[in-house]
């Protein structure tokens, strides 16, 4: 009985995950991906937390950079692809939209714009993160 | 030249002789033929080294990979790709743990952007080298940049793939691998007719396609091995 309300609730998280834009499809291939079972299971967790692992240390670096006297706009550009392509490969689309928000901010060299744009980076994140937490949990 | 690691030894000694060789090739080729011969002939699952220094990225393509039957190989940079392949600088001074391994890859896929070695420099590499000139790249970039793209085909890039990966990316490697197989083979039969007449000498080693016979299921997907010689925290950005 438990189970199967669990079952409910996941399947529930990820429909509110899909109908809100939080994921797109990749996220969707991904799980497909983990149907083919056997060896397989447990891969959508697995990439969900190299995800927020990696995102984690970016957004924190980010940070770092903005922080300077001298803004190094380059590294920033560097950090900022490398997690919109995280995020795009696991299909946290709205990480992925808020990265390509960045890019107009770093490449003007505006700090007030980058740290504007972090805000919303680390906002998006922060959501997922959570909704893919809950999802690894109730999957257990 | 390649030589292929077979999983099994074959399961009778096969003579050495050229005509057995070209029987056994022709047997391959003819679809048709329903002899218990031809039946067990089968090929090794494809073996596919993957390059990217994302380890995201790594995982994402090594279980698509998987899902479709190769056997997978995955390293961390364009570095290390020539590494494994055996392939240095000439002022390199880095021995190879795989000198005495002769590696069987069939297929290279690389990311471009990444840090020190892209992927196009690796590509050049790579169809720089007499021994691996033939074997498929395929370049993956989360950017469609069409002089990018032109720019890798010209190397010698067989296809781009634009990222993230799908599934359905996977089933355009296969055609890579056989057309690049045929070249092999066609040189190979070019080879062999022309040294019919001189002694029958033993060929094997100078094939890159031991006939393996072995009962290899190519949907069993544990039979992969991974080499993951990524360092866990190396994910540094360019």
């Amino acid at each position: 009985m438990a189970a199967a309300a669990l079952r409910a609730q996941l399947n529930a998280l990820l429909a509110n995950m899909f109908t809100t834009g939080m994921v797109d499809e990749q996220f969707q291939q991904l799980q497909s991906l983990q149907e083919d079972g056997g060896s397989a299971s447990g891969f959508v967790a697995e990439v969900a937390t190299l995800f927020i692992d990696d995102a984690d240390r970016i957004i924190a670096d980010i940070a770092a950079l903005l922080d300077q006297p001298v803004v190094d706009f380059d590294k920033v550009d560097a950090h900022v692809h490398q997690l919109k392509g995280s995020s795009s490969s696991v299909g946290a689309q709205k990480v992925k939209l808020a990265c390509m928000h960045f890019r107009q901010f770093y490449e003007a060299k505006s700090k007030e714009g980058c740290l504007m744009a972090l805000a919303l980076v680390r906002s998006e994140f922060c959501d997922v993160r959570n909704k893919f937490q809950t999802m690894m949990q109730l999957e257990q | 030249s390649l030589s292929c690691q077979a999983h099994t030894p074959p399961a009778f000694p096969l003579p050495h002789s050229n005509s057995i060789h070209l029987l056994l090739h022709q047997a391959k080729h003819t679809l048709a033929l329903s002899s218990p011969m031809a039946v067990a002939i089968a090929e090794a699952p494809f073996h596919v080294l993957a390059v990217d220094d994302s380890v995201l990225d790594r995982k994402l393509i090594e279980r698509l990979l998987k899902t479709s039957s190769f056997q997978v190989t995955t390293v961390d940079s364009g570095t290390k790709a020539l590494e494994f392949l055996g392939l240095h600088d000439e002022d390199a001074s880095i021995s190879s743990v795989h000198q005495d391994v002769e590696v069987n890859v069939n297929l290279i896929i690389t990311d471009y952007c990444m840090p020190g070695m892209t992927g196009y420099d690796l590509l050049k590499k790579i169809k720089e080298s007499s021994s691996f000139r033939d074997i498929p790249v395929v370049i993956m970039s989360s950017e469609n940049i069409p002089s990018r793209i032109n720019r890798c085909l010209e190397e010698g890039a067989n296809e781009f793939f634009l990222k993230p990966v799908r599934l359905s990316d996977m089933s355009k490697l296969k055609p890579h691998i056989m057309k690049s197989r045929c070249k092999e083979h066609c040189h190979q039969d070019e080879d062999l007719l022309s040294n019919s007449e001189t002694n029958p000498t033993n060929n094997s080693s100078s094939s890159s396609d031991t006939i393996t016979i072995s009962s290899s299921n190519p949907t069993d997907n544990s039979s992969g091995d991974t080499i993951s010689s990524s360092n866990p925290t190396d994910n540094s950005s360019g």
